[in-house]
């Protein structure tokens, strides 16, 4: 019984983190341009920064 | 636009291996054996090269039916009202960039922000063509830093974020979290009902099980469920029903129920159906929302872009760029060749011709002089004009054409899109059926109470539109992102719809059916063409770009002196080479001519006329026998003199013309055929046509039309050709018959499972699974859209 509370807790949690880390990229605007991160992964670094 | 970016990373070479044709830069032709087209593109070139962003030209790749990054003469633009200063001290800007080809672009002009010390962020974005500019210093360093992006050959808008689309954004992203909170319920949740479903545990167990769904499902369906939720409540309080209204009373019950199960005790609860649904419902309307969105975001980019700045003459004789919206009546406004005027006013000094075609649809040039009226719209084909803005009332051209199309919209009415037509009859339905099932087992019957619920729960989840909430969304983003690919703006969401229920399309002429500039009338001399061509190349006045256009792809010349309303003059080891008027071309005292035209002098040659005339666009004449084809009736009405809307109608072969209307007879024409209850198409691009575009069923203009006319047209097409338009039905009526076979795809499934739901052989889980299966298939048949538009 205890075992299975720890997997829930944990599977939950595991869940409720992967919503977060999504809410988060949602509000830092990483959905704004799809087209742009696309090219983006492209790009060379730029040397001097 | 931007698909074929990636590609372009891998195509290095192109650019080297034609160097001796084309500009190193721009791409554009270039004279034999230089590197470049013309002393702009040479400096861009040595910025770039100079701050060690070579490798743009590797990596870049052009399309041709973009604008080409050749730096123009710069617009002065009034940057300061559009810069925003923040709390921390910091400057904001945000821009519409013209002339972004492909991730190269954004890379070279990130990096060359980059390398600004002042700059603190410097951001594109490539989907809304936009650059987002942040700043340490004074406010008024913009204009360097715009003037270095605009050297390398970009064009720079300052663009204001309306509070619109601010909204519109906040629901946007609102939306998707709610699709992501779902999301995540609906799999947790689920995940523990396989669990209980296979059973082999204690009832302790068991509820524990429950008590975590619930605990899960409940908060996750207050939030993801509010958008419909709030809809529906609305509709009720309205007195109406919409779709919300079966889904919401559908989930709540189905609940509510498993909830009093959980506190119970019970075997069985079905927070995971409730969840599932609200999941798939949300994806049809983050769908929905995206597609309208998109159609928004263009069209504010193209106003963005179309819009002037008016130069403002100040009493100490220096001007002052503003904004259209900033002139003051009593204001004195310098109008330059080739610039559009900005304001209704009159002529106080200055001798030139105008080219009105887009506000009175004429197509010839008419004179002007100081005491001549003059309009917003209105191009100036000559020398600079000084024009006193007339005061504001309503006895200006804008103001009139605003009121006609107030009383248009108004008219129109409200279209009630397909989905909701079905809605209306779909939902009374649904509820009647559940209600009756309900009654039947627990009244006739004599089943238990819970039994009869349970049984009632799942017709309302079998009968859930969620097929049908996705059947349209799912069509129209296909259809608009389709659309916007070939260069056509879907602004209004209805707009799909409605074309395709088009039976009559009426056309404007002047810059509509016939080219936005004057064409070159005759044969002229190849090689005088090409000469007068390469010093037009260096100047923006409409004739000198008519002409180039005439002569396809050729170098233009250095050292090309501009003489303000007479014309180009080079000068060469033979002597000066002069394109102009026929005075300035060594005939003074030649009469002005009734068409506008261009001369040619060389040394030892006699003068060559260059005659322009209007000229219909190249596939205008295909256009309107495909459109015949497809069995509509097409009519043009002109502001024109008739002889050249006869001229026009005959050479692209509509019978049924009308000419020298006045806007207000146009909309009369319009409103007479939708009085016959024709559906209309309306195509036309003058402020004359704006008030017959919103009295249409649905409206049409091309990017070279007025702002006015844009902002009214449902649609707005890019490109020199017509064939947008029959592009743009056919899409419509494709969409129209697949959003047909989704309807009937869901409803089909509704005949079919809601029999079983009401002998009470459908448990809710397996409606859930049923309906996800639905909803897959109208995806499905929705791409299929998109396959066969490709191949």
């Amino acid at each position: 019984m205890t075992s299975i509370l720890y997997l829930l807790l944990l599977s939950l949690g595991l869940g409720a983190g992967g919503l977060a880390l999504f809410l988060w990229s949602l509000r830092s605007g990483q959905y704004d341009d799809m087209d742009g991160a696309a090219n983006r992964i492209l790009f060379d670094d730029d040397p001097k920064k | 636009m931007s698909v074929t970016a990636a590609g372009g990373f891998s195509s290095t070479t192109g650019v080297a291996a034609a160097a001796d044709a084309t500009c190193i830069h721009c791409g554009l032709p270039a004279a034999s054996g230089r590197r470049f087209c013309c002393p702009g593109c040479a400096a861009a070139y040595e910025t770039i090269q100079g701050l060690g962003l070579g490798q743009y030209y590797e990596q870049r790749v052009l399309d041709a039916a973009l604008r080409a990054p050749r730096p123009e003469p710069a617009e002065r633009w009034d940057l300061a009202r559009s810069v925003t200063t923040r709390p921390d001290g910091l400057h904001e800007l945000s821009l519409a960039i013209d002339g972004l080809q492909c991730g190269a672009c954004v890379w070279l002009i990130e990096s060359v922000l980059a390398r600004e010390p002042a700059v603190a962020q410097g951001r594109v974005n490539m989907t809304t063509r936009r650059l987002r500019l942040v700043w340490r210093g004074a406010a008024a360093d913009a204009e360097a830093l715009v003037a270095g992006i605009e050297r390398l050959g970009y064009r720079l808008v300052p663009f204001t974020v309306g509070a619109l689309t601010a909204a519109q954004d906040a629901t946007g992203r609102r939306l998707l979290r709610g699709l992501a909170v779902a999301g995540f319920a609906a799999g947790n949740v689920m995940f523990l009902s396989i669990g209980i479903w296979s059973g082999g545990m204690g009832p302790a167990t068991r509820d524990l099980l429950h008590w975590v769904s619930a605990l899960i499902a409940m908060p996750a369906i207050v939030y993801a469920g509010w958008p419909f939720f709030a809809s529906a409540l609305a509709a009720l309080r309205q007195g109406r029903t919409n779709m919300d209204v079966p889904i919401s009373i559908g989930v709540v019950l189905v609940t509510g129920m498993s909830l009093a199960e959980t506190i119970a005790g019970g075997a069985h609860t079905y927070f995971d159906s409730a969840v599932a649904l609200l999941f798939f419902l949300l994806i049809g309307r983050v769908l929905d929302h995206r597609a309208r969105g998109q159609a928004r975001a263009t069209a504010e980019q193209l106003l963005t872009l179309n819009a002037t700045d008016v130069a403002v003459l100040q009493p100490d004789g220096s001007t002052v760029r503003r904004g259209q919206q900033a002139v003051a009546p009593g204001d004195v406004i310098l109008v330059g060749l080739g610039e559009r005027i900005g304001v209704d006013g009159t002529v106080e000094r200055g001798v030139s011709s105008l080219d009105a075609s887009l506000v009175t649809g004429e197509s010839l040039p008419m004179p002007a002089a100081p005491g001549t009226q003059v309009f917003a719209g209105t191009l100036n084909l000559g020398a600079p004009l000084t024009v006193r803005a007339v005061a504001t009332g309503n006895a200006t051209l804008l103001a009139e054409c605003v009121r006609l199309i107030e009383v248009a919209e108004a008219r129109r009415g409200r279209f009630v899109v397909l989905a909701d037509r079905v809605a209306r009859r779909y939902a009374p339905a649904v509820h009647v059926c559940a209600l009756a099932t309900f009654l039947f087992w627990y009244v006739a019957w004599g089943a238990s109470l819970e039994a009869s619920l349970l049984t009632a729960a799942s017709v309302l989840i079998i009968t859930c539109p969620c097929a049908l909430a996705l059947a349209v969304p799912a069509v129209q983003v296909i259809a608009t992102s389709r659309l916007f690919q070939s260069g056509i703006l879907l602004k209004s969401a209805t707009a799909l719809e409605r074309l395709a229920e088009v039976d009559t399309v009426v056309f404007d002429k002047t810059g509509t059916l016939t080219e936005p500039v004057l064409g070159l009338q005759g044969a002229p001399d190849a090689a005088a063409l090409r000469v007068a061509a390469s010093l037009a190349a260096s100047s923006r006045h409409p004739l000198a770009r008519s002409l180039c256009s005439a002569a396809g792809p050729v170098p233009a010349a250095e050292d090309v002196v501009e003489h303000p309303g007479e014309g180009l003059s080079l000068a060469t080891e033979l002597g000066e080479i002069r394109l102009g008027s026929r005075a300035f071309c060594g005939d003074p005292g030649a009469p002005a001519a009734a068409t506008p035209e261009l001369w040619l002098a060389r040394p030892g040659v006699p003068a060559v006329r260059f005659a322009f005339d209007e000229s219909p666009r190249a596939d205008a004449a295909a256009v309107v026998a495909r459109l015949a084809a497809m069995r509509l009736a097409v009519r043009l009405v002109s502001g024109d003199r008739a002889e050249s809307v006869a001229r026009v109608a005959a050479a692209v072969g509509i019978a049924d013309w009308q000419a020298a209307r006045s806007p207000v007879e146009k909309v009369a024409a319009v409103e007479a055929l939708v009085a016959e209850g024709r559906k209309v198409l309306m195509v036309g691009d003058g402020l004359n046509d704006a008030p017959s575009l919103a009295a249409a069923s649905v409206s049409a203009s091309p990017t070279s039309a007025a702002d006015v006319s844009q902002t009214v047209a449902d649609v707005v097409f890019q490109g020199s050709r017509l064939g947008p338009v029959t592009a743009l039905l056919e899409t419509a009526r494709r969409a129209r018959s697949v959003m047909r076979q989704n309807l009937c795809l869901s409803i089909g499934y509704n005949v079919l499972m809601v029999p079983l739901a009401v002998a009470g052989l459908v448990t809710p889980w397996l409606a859930a699974a049923a309906m996800s299966s639905s909803s897959l298939l109208v995806m499905a048949n929705s791409f299929r859209l998109r396959a066969r538009a490709r191949g």
